[in-house]
């Protein structure tokens, strides 16, 4: 599939990853966040969360890829993307994303998605916009 | 109590980042970004970049240099302890390649409360050593409690 034919109210393929017990400490590494919400199971349960949660920036990144994949990754056809944090999600359960064509015309298609481990939605109204690099 | 809203408008000194081969392929990794453009220096410029290219999402990394000295600042007064990040958005421009010079100013625009939470909104604007701009940030940390 590639971006010239995608039609309004086309799906795009799902991107599904499972992220693992330590790929936080990798993107806390990679991307220089180091709240330890992310990477202290022990601290994120003191401050009431079930454990440590994932970035939601490493989230938002999937959304990227999920939509890039579109233009087969060309890091040039992503223009915009927007997202909403909604939940919290976590390491060892696999986020799906997915998504629906809003607008497309002229190259420049705007894409609806929604990233969720199961039901629990963790990026909600986000909305990517990619043109033909 | 409400919110602080004294520091909207007030910009902070532009942060510097220089971007480094391993650490695109670093963050390529990290994300699962899987074309070669953000690996190997040939695959890059044979599909017409500069050099080894980092993901659009690579934004956070030189970003989040202008965006800690704002959330951090007394004159905005977010209580780090309860603060969520509420929402972002990022435009991008020219592709961000090994070896470039990135400058982020970040600036302070809004600052208001609604059910009880308060709402501190900040844009980012990134550009390289030839003046482009490579990307612009809004980002919406939201604190619980205020």
């Amino acid at each position: 599939m590639s971006l010239e034919d995608l039609k309004v109210g086309d799906s795009i393929p799902e991107l599904k990853v499972t992220p693992d017990k330590y790929l936080p400490y990798r993107y806390a590494g990679a991307s220089g966040d180091f709240n330890p919400i992310h990477i202290d199971p022990e601290f994120a349960r003191q401050v009431g969360l079930p454990g440590n949660i994932l970035h939601g920036l490493w989230m938002m990144a999937q959304v990227a890829r999920g939509s890039a994949q579109l233009a087969d990754g060309d890091p040039r056809a992503l223009k915009r993307l927007s997202v909403q944090f909604r939940g919290m999600g976590f390491p060892e359960q696999e986020l799906v994303v997915s998504g629906t064509v809003k607008e497309a015309a002229d190259g420049r298609v705007v894409i609806d998605t929604v990233a969720a481990q199961g039901d629990n939605q963790v990026i909600r109204n986000a909305q990517a916009e990619l043109a033909a690099p | 109590m409400p919110v602080k809203t004294d520091a909207i408008g007030k910009q902070w000194p532009a942060a510097t980042y220089e971007v480094g081969a391993e650490k695109i392929r670093e963050y390529a990794d990290a994300i699962g970004a899987g074309n070669p453009v953000h690996r190997d220096h040939e695959a890059a410029r044979s599909a017409g970049f500069r050099d080894l290219v980092a993901p659009p999402m690579f934004c956070v990394v030189y970003g989040a240099r202008a965006m800690g000295p704002a959330i951090l600042d007394p004159d905005v007064g977010i209580n780090l302890a309860t603060m969520l990040h509420g929402s972002q958005e990022f435009e991008w421009d020219e592709p961000v390649c090994d070896g470039d010079v990135i400058e982020t100013a970040a600036t302070c625009k809004e600052i208001y409360e609604k059910d009880g939470k308060g709402f501190y909104v900040f844009e980012t604007i990134s550009t390289n050593q030839d003046g482009a701009r490579t990307a612009k940030g809004t980002w919406t940390n939201i604190v619980r409690g205020v």
